[in-house]
């Protein structure tokens, strides 16, 4: 095992860990906690497919996230108030259902993707990342007029939703579930990254006219990525929806972009594990420091500072060295 | 609808468009220069209003107000400028994207930290706060005039300055080949730093003329940011008149969008609903201009290559 994979092995078993310990301490603030950095984590892991893979630098993912968020809030709002989403053409009715809630996120924030991406990888450097921040704004801004699911306000969803054989509720089952989802994506990210794929998307990173010149087609491989990314982004927005059991516009907002890039920087770009560091670090001081000051968050800036200057392999960097760092 | 009411958006949608316009102007300015993507530029946007309302709740005059917060603005670019943005200026665009978003991080905390959460309020100066009557009777606030007077005064003395003085010649090098003109004995790191300050001055002079008309607090500059970026992609990264013309069809579009669309919806259907899905379309209006003109100039109206 290389230093790098122990790291991450020790990484990513913290979580349950803290998990255990917390429900052995009966502290279940702490296991919320720790679902919060599962989910966070997984919305990081799925940016990372399009931006350390892909190196598209897309400031817009809250789009998604934020789309998986009212995914949830609007299927379950239906079912909490008996009245149906749709009835013409055909009936379709709210759920309180987790398998069919991030189905549905899934699919709606893969097509947000495949519009957006389709428009904004027509471009490529400074001009994606303002298009992406511009469309993620275009939806916030959406959110906060369309008064039909409380606008400004958001929406409240009563009771958890539901998934076959767990009471939800009980946070450590709830952990366990967002867990469980963190490391098949995680599982599945890692392949993803080593399939032809994942190789193709690297090369054209590296370089997109060698990757023209033997027959792909860069924005093709970089659309799916983009698409693939979002749809990721937006089952941790579903998830978040339901850890707090509310959703509003701020999902949509571009400071969530920016925090799920800081989570991907904090931990080290193009490593699998990265978001996972990243998202445990940023709770983890979020925790600690709002607790002494009100202005913690000008802590954590300078942090972010001195990571991007000067420890630009970010926590796995530091604690793995370079030998695996990507290009 | 009205002549008069359409001819008061028209000029609400031009004073809009100017103030986009000075924020537009430093961010292209900068990224054509340095080739640097500032998210802190709405920052320094915010402290420029902060320092003309601090300014002018000391001393109660609004040009003093005004000069405080060009001075500060440039002061906050020049010093960031020193200490962060330098050394950002060869790193690939994400690096670029986490520094200024910490910058941010910093600047909106510590300005809480420094004035509280509270908004302040600066007030419009006493011998502009009427309205002027105009040719064909309308009535307009005279603030609001001066505002577009000074936003195309400020766009045709930086038109000047880089058509036509020694600085614009060294700025307009810097953008086709910085190596060279460094070569010939221009001192880059200086002429970088005047640049940063001098965007950094023209966002705070539009943070303390806006801070009159809305309210000055944290967080204020961001959302204008965005609209900057928008209108950047419109005119082309890098150009000036892109930026100009781009900032009024933004400004422009906004208002008229938010007054014309509900009414255009009411064609179609029924009154309540035209006006809901018309204040939806509206405010995604902007971004639906962006990429219509994304489809057909990639490169923005007036970009060169990217």
């Amino acid at each position: 095992m290389t230093r790098a994979a122990m790291i991450n092995a020790a990484l990513f078993a913290m979580l349950p860990i803290t998990a255990g310990v917390a429900l052995a301490l009966d502290e279940p603030f702490i296991i919320t906690l720790a679902t919060k950095v599962a989910i966070l984590a997984l919305a990081a892991v799925g940016l990372n497919i399009a931006l350390g893979l892909g190196g598209l630098v897309s400031l817009g993912h809250a789009a998604f996230f934020g789309i998986g968020g009212y995914a949830m809030g609007i299927l379950a709002h239906h079912a909490q108030s008996y009245t149906p989403l749709m009835e013409l053409p055909f009936l379709i009715e709210g759920t309180k259902s987790m398998p069919v809630i991030w189905l549905v996120a899934i699919i709606a924030s893969a097509l947000a993707a495949l519009a957006i991406g389709a428009l904004s990888l027509r471009t490529t450097g400074v001009y994606f990342i303002m298009i992406t921040l511009a469309f993620g704004q275009m939806l916030y801004y959406f959110a906060i007029s369309w008064p039909a699911y409380g606008g400004e306000d958001g929406l409240s969803i009563y009771v958890r939703n539901g998934f076959p054989g767990l009471n939800t509720l009980v946070p450590i089952q709830f952990f366990g579930l967002c867990f469980a989802v963190l490391a098949v994506v995680l599982w599945a990210s890692g392949r993803l990254a080593r399939s032809a794929f994942g190789l193709a998307l690297t090369a054209a990173r590296q370089n997109p006219e060698r990757v023209e010149a033997v027959g792909l087609t860069p924005y093709r491989l970089r659309l799916v990525a983009f698409t693939i990314s979002g749809a990721v982004t937006g089952l941790a927005g579903a998830l978040f929806a339901d850890l707090n059991r509310f959703v509003s516009p701020t999902m949509f907002s571009w400071q969530m972009s920016g925090e799920i890039m800081i989570f991907i920087i904090l931990g080290g770009v193009g490593r699998l594990f990265g978001p996972v560091a990243g998202a445990a670090l940023f709770i983890l001081l979020e925790h600690l420091l709002s607790g002494v000051t009100e202005f913690w968050l000008i802590y954590v800036g300078a942090l972010l500072l001195l990571v991007v200057l000067f420890a630009r392999g970010g926590l796995i960097g530091s604690l793995a060295g370079r030998e695996v760092a990507h290009d | 609808m009205s002549t008069l009411l359409l001819i008061e958006q028209v000029l609400n949608g031009l004073q809009f468009g100017v103030m986009l316009f000075l924020m537009a102007a430093g961010l292209t300015l900068i990224f054509g220069v340095m080739g640097l993507i500032n998210l802190a530029h709405g920052s320094l946007y915010m402290v420029g209003a902060f320092a003309a309302a601090a300014t002018a709740a000391a001393t109660g005059s609004f040009v003093l107000a005004l000069v405080a917060a060009l001075i500060a603005a440039a002061a906050a670019g020049a010093i960031v400028e020193l200490t962060v943005i330098r050394r950002l200026y060869d790193r690939d665009h994400l690096d670029q994207v986490l520094a200024t978003f910490a910058l941010i991080l910093v600047f909106s905390e510590g300005t809480r930290w420094i004035f509280g959460s509270f908004p302040l309020y600066l007030d419009v100066p006493a011998a502009l706060a009427g309205p002027v009557t105009l040719p064909g009777g309308i009535e307009y606030p005279a603030y609001r005039l001066l505002i577009i007077g000074m936003g195309l005064a400020v766009a045709a003395g930086l038109f000047l300055l880089i058509s036509r003085t020694r600085i614009g010649i060294q700025i307009r090098a810097g953008e086709a080949d910085r190596e060279m003109i460094g070569a010939l004995g221009v001192d880059i790191s200086k002429l970088y730093t005047l640049v940063f300050a001098l965007g950094a001055a023209l966002a705070g002079l539009a943070g303390a003329l806006v801070g009159a008309i809305q309210s000055v607090q944290v967080g204020m500059g961001e959302p204008v940011l965005i609209l900057a970026f928008v209108v950047i992609v419109i005119g082309g990264i890098g150009s000036i008149k892109g930026a100009f013309v781009g900032a009024l069809l933004v400004g422009l579009t906004d208002t008229l969008g938010g007054v014309l669309l509900p009414e255009f919806f009411a064609l179609f259907t029924e009154a309540s609903s035209a006006k809901l899905i018309g204040a939806s379309v509206a405010s995604m209006a902007i971004y639906i201009l962006m990429a219509g003109v994304l489809i057909f100039k990639p490169t923005g109206l007036f970009g060169g290559q990217t």
